[in-house]
């Protein structure tokens, strides 16, 4: 035991007599603190009426809410918290989910209270906390609820009219009394009518949707051969004469609703993963005001609003630390596991975990702007943008439908000229065995799980070609700062070359690069020490891209940056020696003032842990690989690009020659993607095939990346990489499938060679294998590094 | 055979029963959490007769 929150937990457990918790649980807890329970009074502000009316549903004498949870992890949390809940006096019911934490308590209000239950969550070590209902989520449960009772209507339909048809088939081969047959039928019909008119009623709906906008999809075949197959049937059945096909039609309308639905289930799966995001997020928060704290629902909270953040709490909203230092997790945002140290003054992201001490945050983005909406925006843009291949699959799969549909009325007539009436079955299974379902399926599916697999790495797919284009690239475009190196560069050596202290010249410097979003703005920030010399304003500054930043100090023009642009504000002459940046592992930047040159300042850039092995993989994988790099002091990019492995270097580029190195490699047939560190690189990573923009930096509301290293770690683009060629793979395996079915099916179909049921289950077979081949991507990527 | 006229109508109710469950089964969410039920076995409420004791597991807080 580590604490004693640890130690409370353990003996509350024991006494309650639920040791079997120690003998269930799958993995330890990995949260170090929390444990220690929510003082009571604090809890007490959830039984103000006014709060409650946000969360709680009165129902009959009864209150309900939903709770989410915060640190349950498997199967014996949820189980331990559902029992220690609904041992409490008063609790009439608990449902615990796993899926979503959350548990929904009913209880009655007479005897016990929000705070009591909140009190026992806490107590055995989970944090509790009110959640608001979210309409977006309920709708989806109840269209799901829907499409359930529709399919088991269907399939208990199909069963009991195909045991009819048994005895029908059996009558029409060994003689069958009239007055039977007509019974069996009339049964048939009955169950029929119900599974057509409830079961079967989507199919219509959108055909008739598709029809009246003159795009027939593929519910249109669906859609004729059910009430074709009805109604023929119906006629049959009141005339006595003829066949029935009661049984093809509830087996069919059970089968492909089986197909949409498990198609629909993965799809909302991947959506959800947006939502998850959301939910993460706490829906209450403590704001200090006047008078003390106190709980308001997460929806009233305000930019400048400050709230208090215990361990083990999510914190509200995006915000700066105003007040203390902790560790935080960022595994939500970044897929990140390990916490990341976070102190007076940084930026915190919404939804993130305090892990060790109390925190006081000043709100600074809520509600849409927040990094959390933010990501979950890029990913349904993602999800809704139709990459090329798909958008041909469209209209493939509409071209189809027509020509199948013209097909099929040929067919029936010839086949009415042979067989007269027993034409219906043949023009049946041709509807139904060609529906281009598994064709419509193959693309869509495959990139929503690819791009949900993917986000839980910390790669953020923001645009619908990424993935697509991320399998063809053949070369990777690294500009150094930021992406290979660091973004927290620190000032090495400070060479003079005038008579101003090396304190006075980092004091301008910093004054210089206060505004300044560059990478290398930061070395400044954590450098300056304002005790020493007076901290100064800078007035008219300017960053120019590429080059450097400039300012006016005390009235006198300074420049910092590269020494060539430098020097233009010189009013003497300077000689090229002058200019010659010193000798040394670091990037020189030079800081002059119109009398001419005043220091070299050395900044040294961390190589991030992650390169050398990201950079060995690329080149293993025949990817070439080039380094772009503003840096003047070429013996630094160099040495850069030598110890990573990299041969093609460009280095001292301005972002012009960047871009033109760019293009001349797409020029010459290269697929290229761009890693930079969204900050300085827009042009760079706007002219790319596919560009990569570094977490860290980024604002995520206004990137124009096509995808987002979340977690600011490098290896996930190669998972990236691996995975969409995967995705490529199981894209190109499925529409294969599906025009090869197709190819095979519809000859035989018009022959005759299939009968409707084998029709409805190769359809069915057929988009089920093409939904569960494109799952395949959800799974874990086998690492071969 | 005449039995027939009463056996389906009796079969058709018991379908009509059979479809009422599992839209009541539905409609009071049965099928929202498939996987807790499915583990919800394991955990026994009285001392379990099966499993390991927890003295065989490594002792944690």
């Amino acid at each position: 035991m580590c604490c004693a929150g640890c130690q409370a937990v353990s003996e509350m457990i024991v006494s309650l007599g639920l040791e079997a918790f120690y003998e269930r649980r799958e993995g330890v807890s990995q949260r170090r603190e929390a444990a220690l329970p929510d003082p009571l009074e604090r809890l007490l502000a959830f039984d103000d009426p006014e709060l409650q009316r946000e969360f709680v549903k009165t129902e009959g004498d009864d209150r309900v809410a939903t709770f989410s949870i915060d640190g349950m992890r498997c199967a014996a949390c949820a189980w331990l918290i559902e029992r220690s809940l609904a041992e409490q006096p008063g609790v009439r019911s608990v449902q615990v989910g796993m899926a979503t934490p959350r548990a929904r308590v009913t209880w009655d209000p007479d005897r016990t209270s929000v705070s009591v239950l909140l009190r026992a969550v806490s107590e055995i070590g989970y944090a509790a906390r009110p959640d608001l209902p979210d309409e977006n989520d309920d709708r989806e449960a109840a269209l799901g609820r829907q499409e359930l009772r529709r399919l088991g209507v269907a399939g208990l339909g199909a069963m009991q009219v195909m045991m009819y048809a048994v005895a029908l088939y059996a009558g029409a081969l060994q003689g069958i009394e009239t007055e039977y047959r007509s019974f069996l039928r009339g049964v048939s019909w009955l169950v029929a009518t119900i599974v057509v008119l409830y079961a079967a009623r989507p199919f219509f709906e959108r055909a008739w949707r598709d029809l009246r906008v003159l795009r027939p999809g593929m519910d249109v075949p669906v859609a004729l051969a059910i009430g074709g197959a009805y109604l023929a049937s119906t006629a049959a059945t009141w005339t006595g004469s003829g066949e029935v096909y009661f049984d093809s039609v509830c087996m069919f309308t059970f089968f492909l609703g089986l197909g949409r639905m498990v198609e629909r289930r993965a799809r909302s799966r991947c959506e959800t993963t947006v939502r998850t995001l959301l939910r993460n997020v706490p829906e209450t928060a403590r704001r200090i005001e006047d008078d003390g704290e106190r709980w308001i629902p997460r929806r009233q909270l305000e930019p400048g609003d400050r709230v208090i953040v215990s361990p083990g709490e999510t914190i509200p909203a995006d915000g700066i630390i105003v007040e203390g230092s902790s560790s935080l997790s960022e595994a939500l945002i970044s897929g990140e596991s390990s916490p990341v140290a976070r102190h007076l003054g940084d930026a915190v992201i919404g939804g993130s975990q305090n892990i060790e001490s109390p925190l006081v945050v000043s709100i600074t983005r809520v509600g849409a702007d927040s990094t959390l909406a933010a990501i979950a925006s890029l990913l349904d843009r993602a999800q809704f943008e139709k990459i090329r291949i798909a958008q041909v699959a469209d209209q493939v799969a509409r071209y189809f439908v027509v020509g199948i549909l013209v097909l099929t009325l040929v067919v029936g007539s010839v086949w009415w000229q042979i067989a007269g009436a027993g034409a219906l079955w043949v023009v049946l299974s041709l509807l139904v065995v060609t529906c281009p379902c598994a064709l419509s399926l193959a693309t869509p599916v495959a990139l929503a799980t690819a791009t949900h697999a993917l986000a839980q790495r910390g790669f953020l797919v923001t645009r619908g070609h990424t993935l697509e284009t991320l399998a063809r690239v053949n070369r990777v475009v690294f500009d150094k700062t930021g992406t290979l190196t660091t973004g927290a560069p620190e000032i090495g050596s400070v060479v003079m070359v005038s008579n101003i202290g090396a304190a006075e010249a980092i004091a301008r410097c910093t004054a210089l690069e206060t505004r300044s979003n560059h990478p290398l703005a930061r070395a400044f920030r954590d450098a300056s020490d304002p005790s020493s010399v007076a901290p100064r304003e800078a007035i008219n500054f300017e960053s120019v891209s590429g080059c450097g930043v400039s300012a006016r100090l005390d009235g006198v023009t300074h420049r910092l940056g590269r020494p060539d642009w430098v020097s233009a504000i010189f009013s003497g002459e300077c000689s090229e020696a002058k200019l010659e940046p010193p000798i040394g592992e670091q990037s020189w930047v030079l800081l002059g003032d119109p009398s001419g040159p005043l220091a070299w300042i050395g900044i040294k850039f961390e190589l991030r842990n992650d390169s050398e092995a990201v950079v060995r993989w690329l080149i293993e994988d025949d990817l070439d690989v080039t380094l772009l790099s503003g840096d003047p002091s070429l013996t630094e990019v160099n040495r850069v690009a030598e110890f990573l492995g990299i041969d093609h270097v460009v280095g001292g580029a301005t972002p012009a020659e960047k871009l033109d190195c760019l293009r001349a490699l797409q020029r010459d047939g290269d697929v290229v993607a761009a890693v930079g560190d969204g900050v300085n690189d827009a042009p760079l990573l706007a002219s790319a095939a596919v560009s990569v923009a570094m977490g860290g930096g980024t604002d995520l509301s206004r990137t124009t990346a096509d995808a987002v290293l979340l977690g600011d770690r490098l290896d996930s683009l190669v998972d990236a990489i691996q995975l969409a060629r995967r995705t490529r793979r199981i894209i190109y395996q499925n529409l294969g499938w599906a025009a090869l079915y197709n190819a095979a099916a519809v000859p035989l179909a018009a022959i005759g060679a299939v009968p409707p049921y084998l029709a409805a289950i190769g359809m069915s077979a057929s988009s089920l294998l093409v939904v569960c081949n494109s799952l395949r991507l959800g799974r874990p990527v086998r690492s071969n590094r | 055979m005449n039995i027939v006229f009463v056996l389906v109508p009796l079969g058709l109710m018991l379908l009509a029963l059979a479809g009422w469950a599992f839209l009541w089964a539905v409609n009071h969410e049965q099928f929202e959490e498939l996987d807790r039920a499915a583990q919800s076995i394991l955990f026994e409420d009285a001392d379990d007769q099966l499993g390991p004791p927890a003295s065989e597991r490594a002792p944690e807080p």
